[in-house]
């Protein structure tokens, strides 16, 4: 090829060369890399699971009494026994479906509602801006447990769709708000306004242009109403609104305060089920992270590589640029 | 190899005009943490010497502002840099390598030694605070014993200098124009007595008025205050007006240096030809336009040899092979300190090769 002066062989030859360089393929399942997103998923599947499968794996049914009263955790009773001498592992697990069922349908409740105000408010404006801003400050100023106490209240049933559904109606407003204002500041962003120019309908603005955007903030109401809504379950169980047979955590609880566990002295009582409500929002408090660094792309890469960069010793921050001394010094 | 620009020259205790100030040496900056980084600069070498105006041109995305950011370790994640030298001298001979230094020494050292004009800039006020007191509190920052009244009064006199009367101290930033608040801007940035003043694009934003009217008032102030500017824009035209020397910056790299007459009436490396002839002369024959064909290669996927070949029009078999460094042009009675990177002036690396070395083209070898 020394002979050859035209562009295209020297161009063809340098393709050759390059093929074997690894290549940036599109990723797949980007979120699954984040360490913070899978150690929260792997605690919510495991309570999911148990959850779908609890009373079947529960070693003893959660309301059969025994004569073993108030025993500490040992080999037949791995999380001891209540004062009717009720398993409390098989309560725990008995009571997870409860506590998802009711966190979940919940949250994704409060969540649609919250996105269909907040969104539509921020992003008509005017008249109907001004009516869903007033119904949704409205149910911000309300005092939430109370309200969920008396509507539990005059409620024939009080199971657990219908607090969940209590919960949902009462708990969309914060989100709606947060919706709100990032959409009003979406609504004027120059990209929008180009979709816009460009003949886009008002749905498909709403849908492809401004919904993207506001993904991390849902997922993060979402996750936030989760947690409320597991941990109004819990309060509204452990008070007695709930019926004591619908078990969950709270009711655990309900039934350790009743008793009086903490003066005898029956940590085992309580503590599985607190440290079970602990365990849920905590994984609920990791998604949201892993959610973050993988919505926010600046983030990402820094989400993605968190071991590498902190075995290179890179620690990424604004305006202070790590310096790593890696690069070949093929220069003088 | 090149001698003449980057070796640092012996540092008097009093530091005069013509030495250099900022050696950038080797710079290599990588975006991304991943596997598979992007290498956006690549051992790029710069030397700014005291009190002169030093020009970075080049198309869009070809290295310009990271060159800068990355020399003042401002590269937001994930920027990375990963190699490379930035000495800066200071006015008593004193040398601190800027890439060496700790948060709290590069927090003292920012805008007191080197400063920046960013893009964009004059939206870089808050729109809450008086403009008086953003400018005194960068002043403040850097000198606790100071007392607010001083401070101000200094905010005054930076305001004044850079043609704002007085009494603006107490506007806010809504109340001025864009170039004034340009000018505030750059008033904040020469508040500290910096030795270096990055300018980012500066002017990009303004018409050409006040473009000139700001560009007048920095060479007015550099030559009152004597710092040296390092002036980064794709507007070559107003490159050569204002800068001393002029550095051509193409995917990454550093591809000629030279002063700013040399570079207007000889360019010696076909990507400043090609520049020069995408803009209009204003003096002189017409000539046509001819633009350059093609866009700025692909970093995170960079061919071998030379990155600009694809659109070189003087491109032969050797520069797909080779990457040109930076050497002085082959051609007679040159200034000493330019330096061009092509194969067409590096006759001894295309034999070394076993290529067949190019003759120059007649428009590189301009007198």
């Amino acid at each position: 090829m020394a002979t050859d002066t035209t562009l295209e062989t020297p161009a063809a030859e340098v393709v050759s060369s390059t093929a074997p360089k690894k290549k940036n393929k599109p990723q797949k399942f980007l979120f699954l890399r984040n360490s913070k997103a899978m150690t929260g998923l792997g605690i919510l599947a495991f309570f999911a699971i148990l959850a779908i499968i609890g009373p079947w794996i529960a070693p003893y049914g959660a309301g059969d009494v025994s004569k073993d009263l108030l025993q500490a955790p040992s080999s037949t009773h791995w999380f001891g026994t209540d004062h009717l001498g009720r398993d409390i592992l098989s309560q725990i697990i008995v009571g997870t479906r409860g506590v998802m069922v009711v966190g979940f349908i919940a949250g994704i409740g409060a969540t649609i509602v919250g996105v269909v105000v907040g969104v539509t408010a921020g992003f008509i404006g005017g008249i109907g801006d001004e009516t869903l801003s007033a119904l949704s400050n409205v149910f911000l100023v309300i005092p939430q447990l109370p309200l969920i106490i008396i509507i539990a209240g005059q409620l024939p049933t009080a199971g657990g769709v219908t607090v969940a559904l209590v919960i949902a109606a009462t708990g969309w407003a914060w989100g709606a708000r947060v919706l709100r204002a990032q959409t009003l500041s979406l609504r004027r962003r120059d990209f929008v306004e180009a979709a816009r120019a460009n003949g886009e309908r008002s749905w498909r603005l709403i849908l492809v242009e401004v919904l993207p955007n506001l993904t991390a903030i849902i997922a993060a109401g979402f996750v936030g109403t989760v947690t409320f809504a597991v941990l109004s379950q819990v309060t509204l169980s452990f008070i007695g609104i709930t019926p004591v047979s619908d078990w969950n955590w709270g009711t655990i609880l309900f039934w350790a305060q009743n008793n009086l566990a903490l003066q005898r002295g029956a940590w085992w009582w309580f503590v599985p089920a607190g440290l079970c409500i602990a365990l849920l929002g905590m994984a609920l408090t990791l998604i949201n992270f892993g959610i973050d660094e993988f919505v926010n792309p600046r983030l990402r890469s820094t989400g993605l590589h968190a071991r590498s960069l902190r075995r290179r010793g890179i620690r990424p921050r604004i305006g202070f640029t790590p310096v790593v001394y890696e690069a070949k010094e093929d220069r003088t | 190899m090149s001698a003449a620009t980057t070796s640092p020259a012996a540092t008097p205790a009093a530091a005069k005009t013509g030495d250099p100030v900022l050696e950038i040496k080797n710079l290599s900056v990588d975006y991304g943490f991943d596997d598979n980084p992007t290498h956006v600069l690549r051992q790029a070498s710069l030397t700014l010497n005291r009190g002169e105006v030093l020009g970075l041109a080049g198309e869009s995305g070809c290295g310009k502002s990271t060159l800068a950011y990355g020399a003042t370790r401002l590269l937001p994640p994930p920027g990375l840099i990963t190699g490379g030298e930035v000495i800066y001298h200071d006015r008593d001979g004193s040398s601190t390598d800027i890439l060496k230094l700790n948060d709290a020494e590069l927090r003292a050292s920012r805008w007191r030694d080197m400063s920046i004009v960013f893009q964009g800039a004059m939206n870089s006020l808050n729109p809450v605070y008086r403009i008086g007191k953003q400018i005194s509190d960068g002043i403040l920052a850097h000198s606790p014993g100071m007392s607010k009244a001083q401070a101000m009064e200094r905010s005054a006199e930076m305001l004044e200098m850079v043609g704002i009367s007085a009494d603006r101290l107490r506007s806010y930033p809504h109340q001025l124009s864009g170039g004034m608040r340009q000018r505030v801007m750059i008033a904040m940035a020469l508040s500290l007595d910096p030795q270096v003043l990055i300018m980012d694009e500066p002017t990009t934003a303004l018409d050409v008025v006040m473009q000139r009217q700001i560009i007048e008032q920095i060479a007015d102030l550099r030559e009152r205050l004597g710092f040296s500017v390092i002036f980064i824009t794709h507007d070559v035209s107003l490159l050569i007006e204002i800068a001393d020397r002029i550095a051509i910056m193409y995917a990454g790299e550093i591809v000629e240096k030279a002063s700013s007459q040399d570079m207007y009436r000889r360019p010696r490396h076909p990507y400043t030809d090609a520049l020069l002839h995408s803009f209009p002369p204003l003096r002189g024959p017409r000539r046509e336009l001819g633009g350059i064909p093609g866009s700025p290669p692909d970093l995170s996927n960079l061919p071998s040899g030379c990155p600009f070949r694809d659109r070189c029009a003087f491109a032969f078999d050797a520069c797909s092979s080779i990457t040109p460094e930076l050497i002085h042009p082959g051609v007679g009675g040159d200034a000493p300190t330019r330096q061009v990177a092509c194969l067409r002036h590096d006759t001894k690396a295309v034999v070394d090769a076993g290529f067949e070395p190019q003759p120059l083209p007649e428009q590189l070898v301009l007198r």
